[in-house]
């Protein structure tokens, strides 16, 4: 039988504010535990929410990016369950009226197609605490210090059919939530978790399977295996004669194997109520207007913009626009070196190459953008071939030369005075006596390929700076000669 | 509405309380009878009233988005049963 899968996601988003949703308590990463953890965070008696404006800005922002709905009146609920992350009881959220009502983002698929997917809601919520399992005998230990951090909650419809577009969707997100400036993007510090919920069943059939939901994947790599496993249990199931049942699922990357975490039937029943210690949320249409004036441009905009204003291919213009850093970093190397073809190319080769193996991000590149567009104008201008520049990039990343100090230093720099050059070829002539004879007696169109030989020697000769298109018009001029 | 003994415990069970054998039904009687007010006013007409989410009619005021709690991890810990390298110990609880 053939199958079909349905994948719905739900993504929490770490927002970038400086401090709690509902306290003044720091939010920032790797704190001593519970440092960052006030009397409100705790669930102190007496204590009462005072909600961060910042949270909903940013909500806003995004909800206008994927050309949402915004709700000028939104109303906090809360959420009851016990656990000791959560010190309250219950988890301060929005279930009937959140920030952001419905919306869409585009995906582009690897075969050039493009798809819609619809976002049900996006609300704002805080996130637990973290619990420690290990190294207390019995006990768990418990930091605070996440408690309280904003979030918001992304909730797509069942519009996507397999790993790719989750993740396509998932990548997207990712790069709008970044662009945007309202989450770090940290995804190995938990800065977005993705919650996937799959189905299958028969090709053909309207009616939905029964899903199941796998919670809290932090990378993409993790979310394709995940989905992958989940589709493969789910098919073997039915096709043994089983059922799935529907409940929630934890995914072990180390293991690659999933198990049950709890069944429908035994989740908790939340019994959600409105939250008595926050009124409604209420701003103006001037308010959200004013919000929508202060959005960056978006990777979409971006990416049409390169393809446009640098006629650079879909596949170059998609990668640099995804990000903020790398975006800017690419618009300063091209400002600087006047070629974007060229500075794509070294961004996405080069450079980003270098960062992967020495595990470093753009922020902490050895290189800037600066003394990279130096590198690039020297190609540019002829000076320096591209494989004798892949040799200064390597001094430049280890040094804080610039690329004209290495060229010099190194006496790199290529030869492209014709008097020199018409030397070398003169003598790589001379000792060739075979090859020119073999260049003389060979037919006109084979000869092309024959050059080949000189130009290598005579490159060989140079050490690699001989300019390699003035040594092909002076050798095809002398050689031609000899005819 | 009349909820029964059933739903109660279950109640009483995602609430962490606990209720003695012998008072089960008592307390089962006493939510009914309040459930039976909630039903009286159910029964008026809110077709065009939209729910109200707060009984003041008021709006939120929010803050600032700036640090105003530093680190009070000492005194906040100060009534915690138990703490081991800044954390609070609890019994241990694996979901």
């Amino acid at each position: 039988m053939q199958w079909e899968t349905v994948i719905g996601l739900e993504v929490h988003v770490q927002l970038a504010t400086k401090t709690k949703i509902f306290s003044g308590a720091s939010t920032a990463f790797g704190a001593e535990p519970n440092t960052q953890a006030c009397a409100i965070d705790l669930a102190m008696p007496g204590t009462l929410p005072v909600p961060n404006e910042e949270a909903f800005r940013y909500a806003i922002m995004f909800g206008l990016a994927i050309d949402a709905e915004i709700a000028q009146r939104s109303v906090f609920d809360r959420k009851n369950y016990f656990y000791p992350d959560l010190p309250k009881g219950y988890q301060t959220t929005q279930l009937d009226r959140p920030i952001v009502g419905a919306g869409n983002m585009e995906i582009q698929l690897s075969s050039g197609k493009t798809k819609t997917i619809r976002i049900h809601h996006a609300h704002l919520e805080e996130d637990a605490g973290k619990s420690l399992h290990e190294d207390f005998q019995g006990m768990s230990g418990i930091d605070l210090n996440r408690a309280g951090t904003p979030l918001i909650e992304i909730v797509s419809e069942p519009d996507m059919s397999n790993s790719e577009e989750a993740v396509a969707f998932a990548k997207k997100l990712h790069a709008l939530v970044s662009s945007l400036g309202i989450c770090d993007g940290e995804m190995s510090q938990g800065s977005m978790r993705f919650d996937v919920n799959i189905s299958v069943r028969p090709k053909g059939q309207t009616e939905l399977g029964t899903r199941t939901e796998t919670k809290n994947l932090n990378s993409f790599r993790f979310m394709e295996r995940a989905i992958a496993l989940e589709v493969e249990r789910q098919i073997d199931l039915i096709e043994d004669g089983g059922t799935v049942r529907q409940e929630t699922r934890l995914y072990d990357a180390e293991k690659h194997a999933s198990r049950s975490m709890r069944s429908k039937e035994e989740a908790n029943d939340y019994r959600y109520f409105p939250c008595p210690d926050l009124l409604p949320v209420v701003f103006d249409e001037d308010y959200i207007e004013a919000v929508r004036a202060t959005l960056p441009e978006l990777p979409e905009a971006r990416r049409d913009r390169y393809i446009e204003q640098y006629a650079l291919s879909s596949y170059d213009a998609e990668t640099l626009s995804g990000d903020r850093e790398l975006s800017a970093y690419f618009e300063a190397v091209t400002q600087d070196c006047g070629d974007a073809k060229l500075a794509a190319n070294w961004i996405m080769g080069e450079l980003s190459a270098s960062l992967n193996s020495a595990e470093l991000k753009l922020a902490n590149s050895p290189l800037n953008a600066t003394r990279l567009a130096g590198l690039i104008l020297r190609i540019k201008d002829g000076s320096i071939s591209g494989k004798i520049a892949k040799q200064v990039f390597e001094i430049m990343w280890a040094s804080n030369q610039s690329a004209d100090e290495v060229i010099e230093a190194e006496g790199l720099k290529q030869v492209s005075d014709t008097g020199e050059l018409a030397a070398m070829v003169d003598t790589v002539i001379a000792n060739s006596a075979k090859q020119v004879e073999n260049y003389r007696s060979a037919d006109a169109d084979k000869r092309p390929k024959m050059m080949g030989f000189f130009v290598g020697q005579i490159m060989k000769a140079s050490k690699g700076q001989a300019n390699p298109k003035a040594v092909n018009d002076i050798l095809i001029e002398k050689l031609n000669k000899l005819l | 509405m009349a909820v029964d003994r059933g739903t109660i415990e279950k109640l009483a069970e995602l609430a962490r309380i606990q209720i003695s054998e012998a008072n089960i039904d008592d307390v089962t009687t006493s939510i009914s009878e309040i459930l039976g007010l909630v039903d009286q006013l159910q029964a008026a007409n809110t077709d065009n009233v939209a729910p109200m989410a707060h009984p003041l009619d008021a709006v939120q005021r929010l803050r600032a988005d700036q640090v105003t709690e530093n680190n009070q991890r000492e005194d906040l810990q100060a009534c915690a049963p138990e703490v081991e390298d800044g954390l609070f110990l609890v019994p241990q609880v694996i979901d």
